[in-house]
């Protein structure tokens, strides 16, 4: 039993991160059609940076800190690449994926001469170091508290995006660029605003997955494809979609990785095809022409 | 009595809530030339979009020829026998004309699965592209690149593709929107020549041109048939008045 | 005057092992399996216009076919071979089905989804593919009891197999089929409405596409007389596309100097620079910021431009 509650808690810890690396790429994606194979990266990044700073000891700078200083510094990042770069190739999808791609490269490479090859670990944070017990059984805090961010994250985003002004724009330019433009909202602001908020929480995901996956070269690889076959799942441009579908990968992944690990990737792939073979927009997507 | 090119029983479209065919029932028979009228919105491309099968029917039936064709996704009704040509004029812009009426007649040709043989190979096809390109008047320019065109010989061209698979069904959205008063003419003259083996539905806005080449008019409003019959009687009725002319 | 060139060209490739040295020969190989890879590549971005971002997952997995059935089950390489490209023409029936349902980005994140699932299963099946050690001991090919183990050899028999490739590519494009699908690329609804299965073109297109991705990863890993995982890394098919857009898409010739550019690169800049990713990277940016439709045409653009301005 004890076995169980420790595979369920992980696994929706796993989903939970998932789910804020999803979620960033699921809105960039649904809103500038940029599919940003950078994500991977901006997590493996924001990890790195976590890791480095949490090593210093430094009082007063704690995993929540490090979190938010590497989710800003990561969304800074994202911004100028979106400035700089994406910027330049405008109505071009294909350029904009393969710009990504080599931003990618290049991130991944550049941590690797940074923080050199070996795996740095991320301690848990003290406060929640301790499991929570219950009767007969511990419940890993840590685990709990990634669930916790993320529901929290993913009410957050659901206010913004259907309670204030910046979400009804967001709305509206995934709807109808044209009109969005027509109507006055300033679509290249949006852009940047959305890319760096995408890149950020990507980054600070990287932080708060530390004290489970440690920050490693090929983090970035491993996560990537994940995150895209969540999108794929649970339809592209959807946070619900997002949601339900990073929760399903990560039961699907830890279940399979403990269960069956020869074979764990390739049972990753059955959700997602037979939704596609049924739904090509994903469970919650809509379907564009 | 003869079986009808096309028969449109009791057809439905509803996009959500939007109703954009209600109800419409349809005959045209076999080498009949019929004129398909209506304001902007009353939903005849809509209608077109569902005979050709780019949009499925929420509810009703389309028959070709006595064949039920409802559900049958647009190449297969190729093969059948529809043709047609869309208002705004889709065209392979950097191939040649020639190139372009190949594309056709390789629609309907038993070799465009071949991977192996040259295209120049396939029989005929450089005489039968010529004679389509002949039949629209545009066989001198075979070797140009669409893009060089004008407006009104694009439109040509796309004509030039739908009667290169010697359709039974030819459908003609808005043939002559946006050309010149000459080349208005031209087309006119064009799809007089027509041959009767060939049914004939067009859309059009610009009555005066199109009146004269059918027999028959549909007038549709808002989605449904409110008139239809021949020429003189479309034209006379007051429902087409109240309509066109808000009286 | 081409054909003469053509041919001249030609002759002087067959003759490379009499007056180049080991290295170049080799090198030469390389550059060959690369335009094969590059060339099956571009049925599918080029005449297709479907971008795919997982093709070394075909090449990859032809190559561990091969190196499973000689070195674990012992079956001869002939036989392995015609296994390895009918398992993998299979697999590419599998994926195509599944990847085709989408189209534009989300096809391509499909396909990088499924190849990175196979490069995860080619690192965690270790009884089966020896995970991170790779599988060794692999013997080359031997056609008609010729040994193929040295470099003129192996280059040789390579550069026949990649003129075979490329001539049946040549006949592809020429073709109706080729023809056909260039217009689904380029108006696939006005293709429907004339009479073709859109569909189905797009299928045929990225099974072939497969199979000879399957050559090229066969030729692979007689060349490597090994194969590890990371043959199926995603920086692989990045390569691979990289090779076939600098050179330029769509077309017969382009993606061969695309894939001769990227491995003389490569095989150059390793002896300079360590991080050949981070330069990949770089190149991957200057090429779509600078002569996105490859370096042939882009080159072409520059020149015209410096004419103008003299004027």
């Amino acid at each position: 039993m004890q076995f169980w509650i420790i595979q369920i808690l992980n696994s929706l810890a796993f989903g939970g991160i998932l789910f804020l690396l999803a979620s960033g790429f699921s809105l960039i994606f649904g809103l500038q059609r940029i599919a940003n194979l950078t994500h991977g990266s901006f997590f493996m990044l924001g990890s790195y940076i976590g890791a480095s700073l949490l090593r210093e000891h430094t009082p007063g700078v704690d995993l929540w800190l490090a979190a938010l200083m590497a989710g800003l510094l990561v969304a800074l990042l994202g911004g100028l690449l979106e400035r700089l770069v994406l910027r330049r190739l405008p109505g071009n999808p294909l350029g904009q994926v393969l710009v990504t791609l080599g931003v990618a490269f290049i991130i991944s490479d550049a941590c690797l001469v940074i923080w050199g090859g070996d795996p740095i670990p991320v301690p848990t944070p003290r406060a929640v170091a301790r499991p929570v017990i219950v009767g007969h059984f511990a419940f890993p805090t840590y685990r709990l508290v990634v669930v916790g961010i993320a529901i929290a994250v993913a009410i957050s985003l659901h206010l913004l995006l259907e309670r204030t002004r910046l979400g009804a724009m967001i709305r509206a330019g995934v709807d109808d660029m044209q009109i969005a433009r027509a109507v006055g909202i300033r679509v290249s602001v949006l852009f940047t605003c959305v890319f760096c908020l995408g890149a950020g929480i990507a980054g600070a995901a990287g932080v708060l997955g530390g004290p489970i996956f440690s920050a490693y070269p090929g983090l970035d690889a491993d996560m990537l494809p994940l995150a895209l076959i969540v999108v794929i799942l649970g339809g592209v441009g959807s946070l619900a979609g997002a949601f339900i579908g990073s929760f399903i990968i990560g039961a699907i992944y830890t279940f399979g990785s403990t269960l069956f690990p020869d074979v764990a990737y390739f049972i990753l792939f059955l959700p997602m095809i037979v939704v596609i073979a049924y739904r090509p927009e994903g469970l919650f997507g809509r379907s564009r022409a | 009595m003869t079986v009808p090119a096309l028969d449109i029983q009791n057809l439905v479209k509803r996009f959500g809530g939007l109703p954009a065919t209600r109800h419409v029932s349809m005959r045209v028979e076999a080498g009949e030339r019929r004129l398909i009228l209506g304001p902007n919105g009353a939903g005849k491309t809509t209608l077109f979009n569902q005979i050709t099968g780019d949009l499925s029917p929420t509810s009703g039936s389309i028959r070709l020829f006595g064949r039920e064709v409802t559900r049958l996704p647009p190449s297969r009704r190729a093969h059948l026998g529809i043709a047609r040509t869309y208002q705004i004029v889709t065209l392979f812009q950097q191939d040649t004309l020639e190139h372009n009426v190949m594309l056709a007649l390789l629609g309907l040709s038993r070799r465009r699965y071949d991977m192996f043989r040259p295209l120049a190979s396939v029989p005929q096809m450089r005489e039968k592209a010529r004679r389509a390109l002949g039949q629209v008047g545009l066989d001198q320019l075979g070797q140009r690149k669409v893009s060089d065109l004008s407006y009104g010989e694009k439109r040509r061209l796309e004509i030039a593709l739908a009667l290169a698979q010697e359709p039974k069904l030819l459908l003609l959205d808005e043939p002559m929107a946006g050309l010149s008063t000459e080349e208005r003419t031209t087309v006119r003259n064009l799809i007089a020549s027509i041959p009767r083996s060939t049914t004939l539905v067009m859309i059009e806005h610009d009555m005066d041109s199109a009146l004269s080449l059918v027999d028959k008019v549909t007038l549709l409003h808002y989605g449904q048939v409110l008139v239809e019959g021949d020429r003189e009687a479309v034209v006379a009725a007051p429902q087409t008045r109240e309509v066109y002319l808000g009286l | 005057m081409t054909r003469l060139l053509m041919t001249l060209a030609v002759a002087a490739l067959i003759a490379l092992p009499a007056y180049a040295g080991e290295f170049y020969i080799n090198l030469a190989s390389q550059i060959l399996i690369a335009a094969v890879v590059a060339m099956s590549l571009n049925l599918l971005v080029g005449y297709g216009g479907l971008t795919s971002l997982g093709h070394a997952a075909f090449v990859g997995f032809s190559a561990y076919v091969y190196a499973w059935l000689t070195t674990k089950l012992g079956i001869g390489n002939g036989v392995a071979s015609v296994s390895a490209l009918a398992a993998t023409t299979a697999l590419a029936c599998a994926f195509g089905l599944v990847a085709l349902r989408a189209t534009g980005l989300s096809f391509l994140m499909i396909t990088l989804a499924f190849s990175q699932i196979l490069w995860g299963l080619a690192y965690r099946w270790v009884s089966v593919t020896n995970g991170d050690n790779g599988l060794s001991g692999i013997t080359r090919l031997a056609p008609f009891g010729t040994s193929l183990d040295s470099a003129a050899g192996f280059y040789w028999a390579t550069l026949g197999v990649s003129f075979i490739a490329f001539l049946a590519i040549a006949a592809f494009a020429n073709s109706p089929f080729g023809a056909t699908l260039r217009g689904v690329r380029d108006e696939p609804r006005r293709m429907a409405a004339l009479g073709h299965n859109v569909h189905l073109i797009r299928w045929i297109t990225f099974v072939y596409s497969g199979f000879w991705a399957a050559v090229a990863g066969l030729l692979y890993v007689n060349y490597n007389k090994y194969i590890h995982p990371s043959a199926l890394s995603i920086a692989n098919s990045a390569e691979a596309l990289l090779g076939v857009i600098a050179g330029g898409s769509g077309t017969l010739g382009g993606p061969i100097a695309g894939a001769a550019l990227i491995t003389i690169l490569k095989n150059y800049a390793s002896a300079y620079i360590e991080r050949w990713n981070m330069l990949l990277g770089f190149v991957f940016l200057a090429i779509v910021l600078i002569v996105p439709e490859g370096i042939v045409p882009g080159l072409q653009r520059l020149v015209a431009r410096r004419g103008d301005r003299k004027k």
